[in-house]
């Protein structure tokens, strides 16, 4: 259970939050809103990667507000970072090892998630060789292989071509069998948002709404959700 | 540090399949040739020269060099001469153990001469050890004589422990001719690297890839010069990529020159601390900074 309370964040004078008050329990959680709304500010404050300006962050019961990175992903939460990072050097395989921490187990599983062929991807290299859609599989691959208790993904569609995003989608919908506990998705995509169970929308730096999906997405319009790719 | 374990960090533990030269301490330690190939002393004991056949596959040969004591400065020759349409390794490397307050030193010139359709693959690895004050200096020169269609590839890798090092590397194309550098270097303290290139691509369809990535930590200082001659239709692509840890100093001289109007050269060079997003990436993994650092510089340089 990860809770979030009162939580502001302001950075030279302008308020990007402003006392958010949200819980994710085990489900799929879609946040989404217009470009600006607060979404990507708030998936690094839960990660870590952000301090908060006030607010406490509860996770099991725990304040984790002044935890650091490696104290959450110890912990149990993970994060697939919007623009993945390359390294020239490390395969893709020393990557999902680093992530699973297990020695021993195959790899395969989490690079067949993600839609690639291990036996093609295990020993390239993660840089520049590779595509920027191939990276964002991995970066995601990577996740999954953590097998963490809270899940955080920050627009995995951002970089993925039209074409590959379908192929994009069923693969979430396949995440059933690999992602346990929590997982949060940031999102402006219908199809991406249609996969939530609860979806959560930010405007301004503020929860404008929240609900199941069943309530919340015959709300969408262009006019209530500018950006987020709801049909009209 | 003893010579065995010197010896297994600079030829990585190989074990030779085929002819070897071994020596330490400035003196012939060991020696096995077979039918394919010879190895021969120069006459004046300043190094020597290496005769592989025409046809030789699959051999490895080394030729390791171990100093284990201070007070050795050597300047060594050996000229590879490689016949037609072979396919062979050659493990090189130093290792330099020093307690002592005196300079211990070795230049080892590497000529290689490579005969037409020949495939070598050439690693190269230099690592110094020692508590004593005294410096460990190595200066490599390597001349690469490429024939027609012939194939090189080079790996050339410090390890650590290496106070001075200036490297310099000639290679000459002919048509056809294939060459891939690939050079990793780590300096600390208060070291000094400098490595320079001087790649003539004279033969039509001649390539080349040099790849050079190195990590300076502390006060030390690393130099990269590449000077690239494009002297007929050719492709030549340099790859010059840098980490700084603490107040390290790191210069990359870039010079390519096409003298061919289908000449295709490229380079690129970065240099850097360790991008902030990759850390938080490793972070975001469990990792510590130290953990993550080390992750990332080790992988660099494998």
């Amino acid at each position: 259970m990860l809770q979030l309370i009162d939580i502001c964040y302001a950075i030279n004078g302008k308020q990007i939050l402003d006392k958010i008050n949200l819980t994710f329990g085990d489900e799929i959680t879609v946040i989404t809103g217009a470009n600006g709304a607060g979404k990507s500010t708030l998936a690094k404050i839960v990660m870590g990667i952000i301090k908060p300006t006030s607010g406490i962050i509860l996770f099991n019961g725990q304040d984790i507000t002044n935890f650091s990175i490696t104290e959450r992903a110890k912990m149990g939460i993970a994060f697939a970072f919007q623009q993945p990072v390359e390294f020239k050097g490390l395969r893709v395989m020393d990557m999902l090892r680093l992530a699973s921490k297990d020695k021993h187990t195959s790899l395969n599983i989490y690079l067949k998630a993600v839609g690639l062929c291990a036996k093609d991807y295990l020993t390239r290299e993660l840089s520049g060789e590779l595509s920027g859609g191939e990276l964002k599989r991995i970066e995601i691959a990577t996740v999954l292989a953590r097998k963490a208790n809270v899940t955080i993904f920050d627009e995995p569609e951002a970089g993925i071509d039209l074409w590959s995003f379908p192929n994009l989608v069923e693969t979430f919908k396949s995440f059933n069998d690999v992602v346990k506990g929590t997982m949060i998705l940031i999102s402006h995509q219908e199809k991406m948002i249609e996969l939530a169970d609860k979806i959560i929308v930010l405007n301004g730096g503020k929860v404008e709404k929240q609900g199941k999906k069943s309530e919340i997405l015959p709300t969408f319009s262009i006019k209530s959700c500018n950006g987020c790719g709801g049909k009209r | 540090m003893n010579q065995d374990e010197l010896l297994n960090i600079v030829t990585d533990n190989a074990i030779f399949k085929g002819a070897y030269n071994i020596r330490i301490n400035g003196k012939l330690f060991d020696r096995q040739t077979n039918d394919e190939v010879n190895i021969v002393s120069k006459k004046d004991n300043s190094g020597i020269d290496i005769y592989v056949k025409d046809n030789t596959t699959g051999q490895t040969i080394g030729i390791p060099v171990v100093l284990t004591s201070g007070d050795i400065t050597e300047t060594v020759l050996n000229d590879f001469h490689i016949g037609k349409n072979c396919d062979i390794t050659i493990i090189a490397g130093c290792g330099i153990e020093n307690c002592s307050s005196c300079t211990s030193q070795h230049d080892g010139v590497h000529t290689f001469n490579i005969g037409e359709n020949s495939k070598v693959k050439y690693i190269e690895r230099h690592y110094g050890h020692g508590e004593g004050n005294g410096q460990k200096v190595m200066n490599p020169e390597t001349v690469i004589n490429m024939e027609k269609n012939s194939k090189m590839e080079m790996i050339t890798t410090q390890i650590e422990g290496v106070d001075s090092t200036i490297r310099k590397t000639t290679a000459n194309l002919q048509d056809g001719a294939n060459l891939t550098i690939t050079e990793k270097v780590l300096t600390s303290v208060n070291q000094k690297a400098t490595s320079i290139f001087d790649l003539n691509l004279n033969g039509k369809n001649s390539k080349a890839k040099l790849t050079s990535r190195v990590v300076a930590k502390d006060e030390s200082y690393q130099d990269f010069l590449s000077d690239v001659k494009g002297n007929n239709a050719c492709y030549a692509h340099i790859e010059c990529d840098a980490i700084i840890v603490n107040n390290a100093k790191v210069g990359s001289t870039p010079k390519i020159v096409a003298n061919h109007p289908d000449a295709s050269l490229v380079h690129e060079a970065t240099i850097g601390k360790i991008a902030g997003e990759q850390l938080l990436k490793l972070l975001s993994l469990g990792l510590d900074e130290k953990e993550a650092e080390d992750v990332i510089i080790q992988g660099f340089l494998k």
